[in-house]
């Protein structure tokens, strides 16, 4: 509620076991998150995941059908979305359409009656910040998307939230200065040292601007981690062909650390748990062997059937024959632009076990 | 580089479309120019003629319509005439704000429903505009008749004394022009609810609006050019209107259209008529920018 709050509380936030359906589709299926203060979190997922709805209990337009929301040590779940110190970027901006860009920063402030010279220095400081000194007097019309974009972050954060809450930002802008906001975003956060949770369903936006992933899927959150983490330690089929591109490997455990696949057995640093299931290799982890290197073990005679140039990689479509009754299998494999090879090749590859991430399923 | 566009799957230019929309417009510029125009020159031009003997037209000119119209007469001064458009003016403003009032809700609940029963309401709004003005006017007559329910309700309430009843009077016209009005009202109404952003809503709630802030910001902001349509749709006719006042009014409850018709029909007084028509669509043309100016200004 307080517009200025004091610095030396701590706004961490605690989503405890969220329930929701709409009708009879259950939309959020226990959620549980501590969100610490001054995290970069995103929740990713596919469309339909229940990532954007997470947002909307969080800022308190819908309402959990269970579980609460706690905040800085306070259940907030009852309260109005007006009551609380949770601020939101709308993916389509909603600006006022009848404020200019000053007034339109200056709502949140003006809600609260802060005195008018407050006003004035904070909104002016804010929009110095993101960069729109020169839109004072402008209509939400007559802007850009990217100005846009900058107007509904400014709007947000003069009010100095705890929290600031953004839905697909990003989305409406094209390539180039998606790529430029989600840099400026990752300063700003730093900048205002406010927790930010993103809702996206970019990949590669989420890896480029969080400290903290929460992966979605069919409203659960299936993997929470690091981009790192997540990209190169995805859990299941999922993670791994949502984020980034895995090959995924069909396989079965033959003995401890060691599983067999159409192709020939392979060695693993971990014993799955499962008799029957996948085994997740990165593209870029697939190594193609000179003719005069050798390994003990992992290596597979493969046919290059296809090299798609991806500007600073190639990307080859490899053929590996399969063993016995098997059908062969095809894998992608990433080699440097430096290192030539045509369809047809008959190259060795090698795949070292420590990259080979064993799925849940 | 010249701007070509595709039409009736032939290539066209901009200049070539805007010859095509002159000779597609010009029917109904023609219309308008005999029937609209033409006439209103007429009329003002009338306004300031004389009342000839037995209702002809004397063809000179002079400011005295005006003169009566302001009440000045070789008996004095009377506030009659001034008092009648005084009340127009007043009724035709309170119906306009009443017909948004109501309508407003109604166009809200209209929208919340499935797209079969929106069809099926809208069906029901208009229904009523179908049937003859008259008719519909005498149907009222009857309803706020001493016998009938709602004058019962009013007595029980106290509203009115014994042996009273609803109608003739201001009340009964106010039933009759909302009644008559609010589907025109509605219609823009409802087309702007129709278009709301419901993100702006969340907005106002999210930038801790109260519910009087959220309602001015969200949704009247937004809703603004459809109420002014809506306005517009209903000030003006229920300015010039007569034939409710007429029949729920009583006899000496006068309205300036009632007037109006008094001159071209008993009275024979068509330059008389013709001044308080000119005033009429001045007032209107007044009304409507004043409006604009004052309440459209921070939206339109």
């Amino acid at each position: 509620m307080n517009p200025l709050p004091s610095s030396n509380q701590n706004f961490d936030l605690d989503i405890r076991n969220v329930h929701k359906s709409f009708g009879k589709k259950v939309v959020l299926d226990g959620i549980n998150v501590f969100i610490k203060d001054g995290e970069f979190v995103t929740l990713l997922g596919p469309s339909g995941c229940g990532k954007t709805t997470l947002l909307r209990i969080i800022a308190g337009f819908e309402k959990a059908d269970a579980g609460e929301i706690v905040l800085s040590g306070k259940v907030i779940s009852d309260r109005s979305p007006s009551k609380r110190p949770i601020n939101t970027v709308f993916q389509s901006y909603a600006l006022f359409p009848h404020l200019n860009i000053f007034n339109n920063i200056a709502f949140g402030l003006k809600s609260h009656k802060v005195p008018k010279d407050e006003i004035e220095r904070r909104v002016n400081k804010m929009m110095e910040i993101v960069n729109i000194t020169d839109l004072a007097k402008e209509m939400p019309a007559t802007l850009s998307g990217g100005q846009r974009q900058r107007v509904a972050l400014a709007r947000a954060l003069v009010n100095e939230p705890d929290i600031l809450l953004l839905d697909e930002p990003l989305s409406a802008l094209d390539a180039n200065l998606r790529k430029k906001l989600q840099v400026e975003l990752r300063e700003l956060q730093k900048k205002t040292d406010t927790t930010f949770i993103l809702v996206t369903h970019d990949q590669d936006e989420a890896i480029a601007v969080s400290d903290r992933i929460l992966v979605m899927y069919k409203g659960q959150i299936i993997q929470d981690g690091s981009p790192e983490d997540i990209y190169e330690h995805p859990v299941n089929r999922f993670v791994a062909t949502f984020i980034g591109e895995a090959n995924i490997l069909e396989c079965e455990r033959v003995s401890e650390k060691l599983a067999k696949t159409n192709f020939g057995n392979l060695v693993l640093e971990k014993d799955p748990t499962w008799e029957k299931g996948g085994i997740a290799i990165r593209m870029e982890d697939i190594h193609v062997c000179t003719p005069n290197e050798s390994f003990a073990e992992n290596v597979y005679p493969a046919k290059i059937l296809e090299r798609i140039f991806r500007g600073d990689y190639w990307e080859l479509i490899a053929e590996l024959p399969g063993v016995g009754a098997c059908e062969s299998l095809k894998l992608r494999v990433m080699t440097d632009p430096d290192e030539i090879y045509n369809p047809g090749d008959q190259v060795n590859l090698y795949i070292d076990p420590q990259y080979l991430q064993v799925l849940s399923d | 580089m010249q701007q070509t566009e595709v039409f009736e799957g032939k290539l066209t230019t901009r200049s070539r479309m805007r010859k095509f929309g002159v000779l597609l417009t010009g029917p109904g510029i023609l219309w308008l120019l005999v029937f609209l125009l033409i006439p209103t020159v007429f009329l003002m031009v009338l306004a300031f003629a004389q009342r000839g003997s037995y209702g002809s037209i004397d063809w000179h000119f002079s400011l005295l319509n005006l003169k009566r119209l302001l009440g000045f007469s070789s008996f004095g001064w009377s506030p009659d005439n001034l008092l009648i458009l005084w009340r127009s003016v007043k009724i035709a403003a309170f119906t306009t704000v009443l017909c948004i009032f109501f309508g407003l809700p109604m166009a809200f609940w209209i929208a919340n429903h499935g797209k079969s029963m929106r069809a099926f309401l809208f069906a029901l709004i208009m229904v009523p505009s179908c049937t003859n003005l008259v008719i519909r006017t005498a149907a009222w007559m009857i309803l706020l008749g001493p016998d009938m329910f709602p004058a019962s309700i009013a007595r029980f309430l106290g509203l009115i004394a014994e042996g009273e009843s609803l109608y003739p009077g201001s009340f009964a016209v106010y039933v009759g022009m909302v009644s008559s009005m609010l589907p025109f009202a509605v219609l823009p109404l409802y087309t702007s609810v129709e278009r709301l952003d419901w993100g702006i809503v969340e907005a106002a709630r999210d930038l801790y609006a109260g519910p009087v802030r959220t309602f001015y910001h969200g949704i009247l902001s937004q809703m603004m050019p459809g109420i002014v349509a809506s306005v517009i749709l209903t000030l003006v006719p229920s300015f010039g209107m007569y034939v409710i006042s007429d029949l729920l009014g009583g006899s000496k409850y006068m309205l300036i259209g009632n007037l109006i018709q008094q001159q071209f029909g008993s009275a024979s007084d068509w330059p008389f008529g013709a001044m308080l028509g000119v005033v009429l669509i001045l007032t209107s043309v007044i009304s409507l920018v004043i409006f604009q100016r004052v309440g459209g200004k921070n939206f339109v």
